[in-house]
């Protein structure tokens, strides 16, 4: 497949050649979409904030944005095989309550906490993918149960919020260095060290080709199978990345239904407002991570401009809405209407 | 053809696999409390079934569809927080009475809104009823934040929710039961019930055959929104107020209870009695969870687990079974 896998399901014609033009896909586009809206939202914010962008403030933007970003990519596999996991929130809450209990002590048991953390966030993911393809059931129900049997582990681990974790570690994670917090480096090792070997992967290359026509993919000798059970359990593995670093932020593990609802529901944002079709075929996690970045910026806003903080989730609604909006401006180019059913 | 034939013709596998469950469950708590078999619990818990009754009837038209709606935790809290706030704001003549009408139809806008956005925008239904769902959520947390609004529910509404109209069937019962065989009928012999499966199954050629599919869409996220919000305005009733967050717990028994009872997520095929199956299996699955307390064998074990532990667990476990019992799409093959 030697083919730009990114513009396999869209039907756009050629763009006419003009000088300087670069010529995006649609992925692309949605990045660059993401990235600009994040890049004005966050200029606004800054001006706005009355001590302006010191390193402190980058750095608590960039904590609480790492957080939904390592989420949102880990919905985002799932999203690309034309999937859906409902669980992100529950493996990322139960990987902060695991690690809330075994990230402590000296530096060898701390990095063992670390290597079990992320194994069962794997291992989660992993489970969502086989029952979900070898049980031949649909994505969406597999893994809102899955997810209701992870939170119960994870209140099981923890009734009570409390517990504790490896303060050097902690402190580290969630510091910057030179005005760049260490929280946005986690994302770019991740972005390197998962997100791009994935991608170029045959797997990877695989969700892709699943997500834009299984059928097709399946009669060009893709094993689907494997793809689509390898991007659920990197998708657990992400989202446990993620409740390492809620950890590391809150020196804690809490069990709550809310946080894990809330996550799962804005991943699904952040990964729209990146460019990703939840049809799957098309996007990327590097726009889902912008889009995390967007969802959150709309709540400093929102205390910058002095709005009542209770109206946050009314804003990302809006923002939500605009979001798909924007996305359903095609309906107007649509000549022949048929093209709408698809 | 007499209405016998009609029921008995909207078995299918899902169904009766599904009823099945329920005997089996029903049995085993039998075995550990058999209060379970009782007149007085049966009934108590087909009462509180009524209430995921309700809501599961507008979301099965909307998953028959093809689509979802996401938007239902928040919609059964407009539902709730309208009616009662009406109530306290419009006074006794005028609020008492226009409470109920007025809380469904702030559900039924909802829902509206939900549709214009599915079928005119052909926007994801997953994404935009999420986004109403935040929306919702907002408006709602801003009514009960900004000013202080009435939260108690009027006495018709409590009538309905715990009231026994016909002796020994609770109202909620007897809603569900009229709004049942209503969907029932629609489905099944009307134009719209017809053209709701062929939209779900193949919505291009129902427009090719000269169909407003777009209207369709519309009507049932309106029926959605409006049955969600008057199981809104019944759990108001329940409980005699309205409170934030009200219908978070019933996102997920409302699709795993329309899921169970056969219907395809993908849409276009599933009957309404299953999902009359699936919500009262769900209902009883979760009673029984509570009632017979598995934690207390652990705790003999020297294991001490909160009871939420076993039923979150339990619960997911039992739905993934259960699907791979008789839930299984088919292989892609060539």
């Amino acid at each position: 497949m030697s083919a730009p896998v990114e513009t396999v399901g869209t039907n756009e014609a050629p763009a006419p050649r003009r000088r300087f033009s670069v010529r995006l896909s649609a992925a692309q586009r949605g990045i660059l979409i993401a990235v600009t809206i994040f890049a004005v939202m966050f200029a606004v914010y800054g001006w706005k904030q009355p001590v302006g962008l010191t390193a402190n403030v980058i750095n608590t933007a960039s904590n609480k944005g790492a957080l939904l970003a390592l989420v949102a990519m880990a919905q985002t596999l799932p999203v690309l095989t034309g999937g859906l996991d409902l669980s992100v929130g529950a493996i990322f809450v139960l990987a902060n309550c695991l690690a809330s209990t075994i990230v402590v002590g000296d530096p060898v048991s701390t990095a063992l906490g670390i290597v079990a953390v992320l194994f069962v966030g794997f291992l989660c993911g992993a489970t969502n993918g086989i029952v979900i393809v070898y049980g031949r059931l649909q994505p969406l129900i597999v893994t809102l149960a899955m997810g209701a049997v992870y939170f119960g582990i994870a209140l099981a681990l923890r009734p009570q919020p409390g517990g504790s974790v490896n303060f050097e570690l902690a402190d580290f994670m969630t510091r910057s260095t030179f005005a760049i917090p260490h929280s946005a480096i986690l994302l770019l090792l991740v972005v390197l060290i998962v997100w791009i070997p994935y991608r170029r992967s045959v797997p990877g290359r695989a969700a892709y080709a699943i997500g834009s026509s299984e059928q097709a993919a399946y009669m060009s000798g893709v094993p689907i199978d494997r793809a689509k059970v390898l991007a659920y359990a990197l998708s657990g593995l992400l989202a446990a990345i993620g409740g390492l670093l809620l950890t590391a932020i809150t020196y804690s593990g809490a069990a709550k239904l809310s946080i894990a609802n809330d996550y799962t529901l804005n991943s699904i944002g952040a990964v729209v407002i990146g460019g990703t079709s939840l049809f799957g075929g098309m996007g990327s996690a590097i726009g889902s991570i912008f889009g995390a970045f967007v969802m959150r910026t709309v709540g400093d806003l929102l205390i910058v401009f002095d709005i009542n903080p209770v109206l946050q989730p009314l804003f990302v609604g809006i923002v939500l809405l605009a979001a798909v909006c924007i996305g359903s401006l095609r309906v107007l180019r649509i000549k022949n209407k048929l093209d709408l059913y698809r | 053809m007499g209405p016998v034939d009609i029921i008995l013709r909207q078995f299918d596998r899902a169904t009766v696999i599904a009823f099945a469950c329920i005997v089996v469950l029903l049995f085993i708590g039998a075995l550990a409390e058999p209060a379970f078999l009782s007149p007085k619990y049966l009934v108590q818990q087909l009462h509180v079934a009524s209430f995921l009754g309700v809501v599961a009837t507008g979301v099965m038209l909307v998953i028959l569809l093809g689509h979802i709606d996401l938007s239902i935790p928040w919609t059964i809290g407009v539902g709730g927080m309208m009616a009662t706030g009406a109530a306290g704001i419009l006074g006794p003549e005028l609020g008492v009475p226009l409470a109920i009408p007025f809380g469904i139809s702030c559900g039924a806008a909802i829902g509206f809104i939900n549709g214009l956005g599915v079928a005119y925008l052909r926007a994801p239904a997953m994404i935009f009823t999420l986004g109403m769902n935040a929306v919702a959520q907002g408006l709602m947390v801003y009514h009960t934040g900004g000013f202080a609004p009435q939260d108690r529910a009027t006495e018709f509404m409590r009538e309905l929710a715990v009231g026994h109209l016909v002796p020994g069937v609770p109202n909620p019962l007897l809603i569900w039961l009229v709004l049942g065989a209503a969907t029932m009928f629609m489905l099944n012999r009307t134009t719209l019930g017809r053209r709701i499966y062929a939209i779900g199954n193949q919505e291009r050629a129902v427009f090719l055959s000269g169909v407003d599919t777009r209207r369709v869409v519309l009507i049932c996220f309106v029926i959605s929104g409006a049955c969600a919000a008057a199981a809104g305005v019944l759990l108001a009733g329940w409980a005699n107020r309205s409170y934030q967050a009200m219908g978070d717990p019933y996102l997920l028994p409302t699709i795993a209870a329309i899921i169970l009872g056969g219907t395809n997520v993908l849409g276009g095929r599933g009957k309404y009695i299953g999902t009359v199956a699936g919500v009262i299996l769900i209902t009883i699955l979760q009673s029984m969870l509570s009632v017979v307390q598995p934690q207390r064998y652990f705790v003999q074990l020297g294991l001490d687990m909160p009871a939420d532990t076993f039923r979150q667990v339990v619960f997911g476990l039992v739905i993934i079974a259960m699907l791979l019992l008789y839930g299984r799409n088919q292989r892609v093959t060539a």
